[in-house]
């Protein structure tokens, strides 16, 4: 094998290609409904890809295809050497140390009967971890996420919503994976909690070489903590570049108008802001 | 920084810690519960060891002594038609009872959750063939199929019981079904399932163990229905002459009832009690897993909170006046107290002295974080506030009339007409039922007094006016076929209707997308322009404060700790918190640095190494 191919392989973590997932219609007569139509998207191993959209653009449905949790109709998801199209229940299960999750919801993503500790350790057992090493590993996993080490003792329901956010994140990171799918993670938390949480991404990032794939509707958060941005518009890619470019100086007039929307803190620029937003808008 | 980030501050974290009460000491506390744990226990414990208390044998005949009054010739409760025992009957027969009510319910269990689980989790043939079986189950008149079958087995007790557990199963089978496909697209589901957790150990974890409390509710009640239908055949005569049961006794003491009315009394005393003891078990356990903490406020106690606020008016009014009296203030806001009782008697003060005041063509912008008490004070202000809050002092001026003391009836009349809302969640704002435009129009008839024509013709102009491209669709249409910016819209429509002076408006784009959030923004600025309209704006974001607000006040933990005109605030804050907050957003923010070969944990394995390429890939670690 060429040094090039190895190359340009070990560059790639996650190489998503001309992926569609389609629900079949409820109605009579209506056509089915393609959520994703040809998304094309790669992961470099190490790096956040923020995936930016609004509502019903498709981006939750890329990440939930990449988990294997939407059914992917035509295309391939390669991650590595393998194939994730098409994997059944227990061979996708194999790959629990690889890609991981961290849902929007702090509220539904954990479960209300558990104890935080078995939230933690479930995965570890799963996996064939002993019950007393998954013990040591869930205390650890909480300093990382920066939680007390008693928090294990306790329901999820005792925690705020950035707490809960980062019980979530412990769970993702418990088996060290290489991809962690970020939906909408710091979307339901407070502004404050929200700077942290995603502090918290990117020094897990920094720490571990973890790579994210990081969806958000919002173009500020993703141009925080993302190092290349895809823009998601009626289930495609509409642009995809380096993240300084795709926010700052955006090529797609979607992208542009995605950018002009958000109101900055600051009342003369967002006057000037709104001007230029309906100039653009007669356009 | 000198403010507590909420997030880590150990105090609220201990106060989170409340002491976690089991279940079962729930079910006991509750009166309901623990009498029917004791009526059962007791009734179980006198079947149980029956043979060892009943003082005769149960089938002993004494053909001298028939019909006996309770208490006589050491027979407690008397004796039967045929001068056996009662008390020794009552008792053996608990166990025949007992044996049948539990191969009911355990039968009816492992048939209805096994299939329901399944049938739920996995969907698919076996589900339809699973719903199948079970909707013809339940068409079957189960009473009748139970005559039928003595006609065929005769009397037997425990078969007779089995099958009315298979043919209760499809009751458990379709509640278990319907929780499950509930509970299978949660998250945490999704979550244990990305962990790789086989479908075996995610039905088990995660779904059996959160629809647990629906199915241990019902087997409760199957176990009282059991007894009554058994009771019931036996009564009309199927059961098992040779030995006693609370069914034979009810039968044969309603053929002597004119001799010894008292007999029918002992058997029905047990069959009620049993019942209802299960019954009220299952209400407790209900109740104990719902973990309803709820705080009732005694009547007495609102009425003097609500009389005191009143009583404190007279002098809060006369510190008020001259922002009265300058009569440019359209709302006042007075050192206002919100509070919910705790379980201990305390007020959580939700709101904590805030006083503000908005001015004709002012727009206010209320900001703070979660719990801040932004969207309880604007609730005050509209007089929506739940049922258990108090206003626990302070005062609230609309226009200088006091908004607190004045009449419900009052309040709603100016509600809707001279201020109006737009909540946070349009859809959940709009009926289901009702289309658009008759939600549009009745309140318009009702608050101005317009002909349906009239308030028709001002309902789609009003529906043209705040963006909506084709008003008459949307009038016609329902809510469920508009998308939520619309649906926003159409409130907003709904508010400015009665030509209102003041709007509150509690996070009025937080649910819709950015591009459609800028829409609404300028749709409200246009009207509030136009309209010379006063605005209440409740956010957390400060980008929609710098579009839209005149003046901002920031809340935190029920207090406001910083207001200022809107271009001051942003351009000096001096609250910490503001500064913190003001820090905390990501707008204008500059962009993560693109990802450098450095940063990458594959650096070290480059071309130039002579590894071999599992090892290079560095992604087939598990394979």
């Amino acid at each position: 094998m060429s040094h090039a191919v190895s190359e340009s392989l070990s560059d790639t973590l996650l190489d998503a290609r001309d992926v569609e997932v389609t629900y079949p219609s409820r109605g009579f007569r209506t056509p089915p409904f393609r959520a994703l139509k040809g998304v094309s998207l790669d992961i470099k191993p190490g790096e956040t890809v923020g995936l930016v959209g609004e509502s019903g653009s498709g981006k939750t449905t890329l990440g939930r295809a990449i988990l294997g949790l939407a059914p992917v109709s035509s295309g391939s998801i390669r991650y590595g050497d393998r194939e994730l199209v098409g994997l059944d229940r227990a061979a996708r299960r194999g790959l629990a140390h690889e890609i991981q999750v961290v849902f929007q919801d702090p509220y539904t993503s954990l479960n209300p009967a558990m104890l935080v500790a078995d939230v933690l350790s479930e995965p570890l057992v799963a996996q064939g971890v002993a019950k007393s090493e998954a013990a040591d590993r869930v205390e650890m996993l909480l300093g990382q996420v920066g939680l007390p080490a008693d928090a294990g003792r306790r329901l999820p329901r005792e925690f705020s919503g950035g707490q809960r956010q980062r019980i979530a994140i412990a769970r993702a990171l418990a088996l060290e994976p290489r991809l962690i799918v970020c939906d909408e993670p710091v979307s339901a938390l407070d502004l404050s909690t929200q700077a942290r949480v995603l502090d918290l991404f990117i020094e897990i990032q920094d720490r571990t070489g973890v790579a994210y794939l990081f969806v958000s509707h919002d173009l500020s958060v993703v141009r925080h903590i993302s190092h290349r941005v895809a823009v998601m518009y009626h289930g495609e890619i509409v642009e995809y570049g380096d993240c300084e470019q795709v926010t700052g100086d955006p090529r797609h007039p979607y992208t542009k108008k995605l950018l002009m929307a958000a109101p900055v803190p600051d009342p003369e620029m967002q006057r000037q802001r709104r001007v230029e937003r309906q100039r653009l808008a007669l356009l | 920084m000198s403010i507590p980030a909420p997030e880590h501050n150990p105090q609220l974290l201990a106060a989170a810690i409340a002491p976690r009460e089991g279940v079962l000491k729930k079910i006991l506390r509750d009166p309901f519960g623990s009498g029917g744990i004791v009526v059962i226990v007791v009734i179980v414990l006198l079947s149980v060891f029956a043979k060892l208390l009943a003082p005769f044998d149960p089938a002993y005949v004494d053909i001298q002594a028939t019909n006996m009054p309770p208490f006589t010739d050491g027979h407690p409760l008397g004796t039967d038609a045929s001068g056996r025992d009662v008390l020794s009957r009552l008792l053996v027969a608990g166990q025949l009872t007992l044996i049948g009510a539990a191969v009911t319910v355990v039968i009816s269990l492992v048939i209805g959750v096994v299939t329901g689980l399944v049938a739920g989790y996995f969907a698919g043939p076996f589900d339809h063939a699973a719903s199948w079986t079970a909707d013809m189950l339940m068409v079957l008149p189960s009473k009748i199929v139970l005559v039928a079958l003595f006609a065929v087995i005769g009397p037997n007790t425990v078969v007779t019981m089995a099958v009315l557990g298979v043919m209760v199963s499809p009751g458990i089978f379709r509640l278990v079904r319907s929780l499950v496909i509930g509970v299978k697209n949660e998250l945490y589901v999704d979550a244990a399932r990305v962990a790789g957790l086989s479908s075996r150990a995610i039905i088990g974890r995660h779904i059996l163990y959160t629809v647990r409390a629906p199915i241990i509710i019902q087997a409760a009640f199957i176990a009282g229905i059991a007894v009554l239908i058994q009771a019931g055949l036996e009564f009309i005569g199927l059961g098992d002459p040779s030995t006693p049961t609370w069914g034979g006794m009810l039968q044969e003491a309603f053929l002597a009832m004119y001799k010894a009315p008292w007999l029918i009394l002992w058997p029905g005393l047990m069959i009620g009690l049993f019942v209802s003891a299960f019954i009220l078990l299952g209400n407790a356990v209900r109740d104990a897993m719902e973990d309803s903490a709820k705080v009732k406020v005694p009547k007495k106690d609102r009425l003097r909170t609500s009389t005191m606020a009143v009583t404190v008016q007279p002098g809060r009014r006369a510190a008020n006046t001259p922002a009265i009296a300058s009569g440019s203030a359209l709302l006042v806001v007075d050192s206002l107290v919100v509070g919910y009782p705790l379980p201990d008697g305390e007020l959580k003060r939700v709101v904590d002295g805030v006083s503000l005041s908005v001015n004709e063509g002012e727009v206010l912008g209320l900001v703070g974080e979660s719990g801040s008490g932004k969207t309880q004070t604007a609730f005050a202000i509209l007089g929506l506030l739940p049922e258990e809050a108090q206003i626990a002092g302070g005062a609230l001026f609309f226009r200088g009339e006091d908004l607190i003391g004045m009449p419900e009836k009052a309040r709603v009349k100016l509600r809707g007409k001279s201020i109006a809302y737009i909540p946070q969640e349009p859809m959940s704002n709009l009926d289901p039922a009702f289309r658009v435009g008759f939600q549009l129009v009745e309140p318009m008839r009702a608050q101005l007094g317009l002909s349906k024509s009239e308030a028709t013709k001002q309902a789609l102009e009003l529906l043209a006016r705040v963006g909506i491209p084709d008003p008459k669709r949307t009038f016609d249409a329902y809510p469920h076929q508009i998308s939520g910016g619309m649906a926003q819209r159409v409130l907003i429509a709904g508010a400015i209707s009665c030509n209102p002076d003041l709007l509150i408006a509690d996070e009025p784009t937080t649910a819709l997308d950015v591009t459609v959030q800028a829409e609404i923004l300028d749709i409200l600025r246009g009207l509030q322009k136009e309209r010379n309209m006063a605005m209440v704006l409740v956010t957390h974001n400060f980008g929609v404060v710098a579009d839209l607000c005149d003046t901002v006040a920031v809340m935190q933990l029920g207090r406001i700790v910083e207001q200022n005109s809107t271009a001051a605030l942003f351009a000096a804050p001096v609250h910490p918190y503001t500064k913190m907050l003001l820090d905390s957003t990501l707008e204008g923010t500059p962009a993560r640095a693109p990802l450098r070969r450095a940063e990458s944990p594959v650096r070290v394995i480059t071309t130039e190494d002579d590894r071999p390429r599992e090892e290079a890939l560095n992604v087939s670690r598990s394979v």
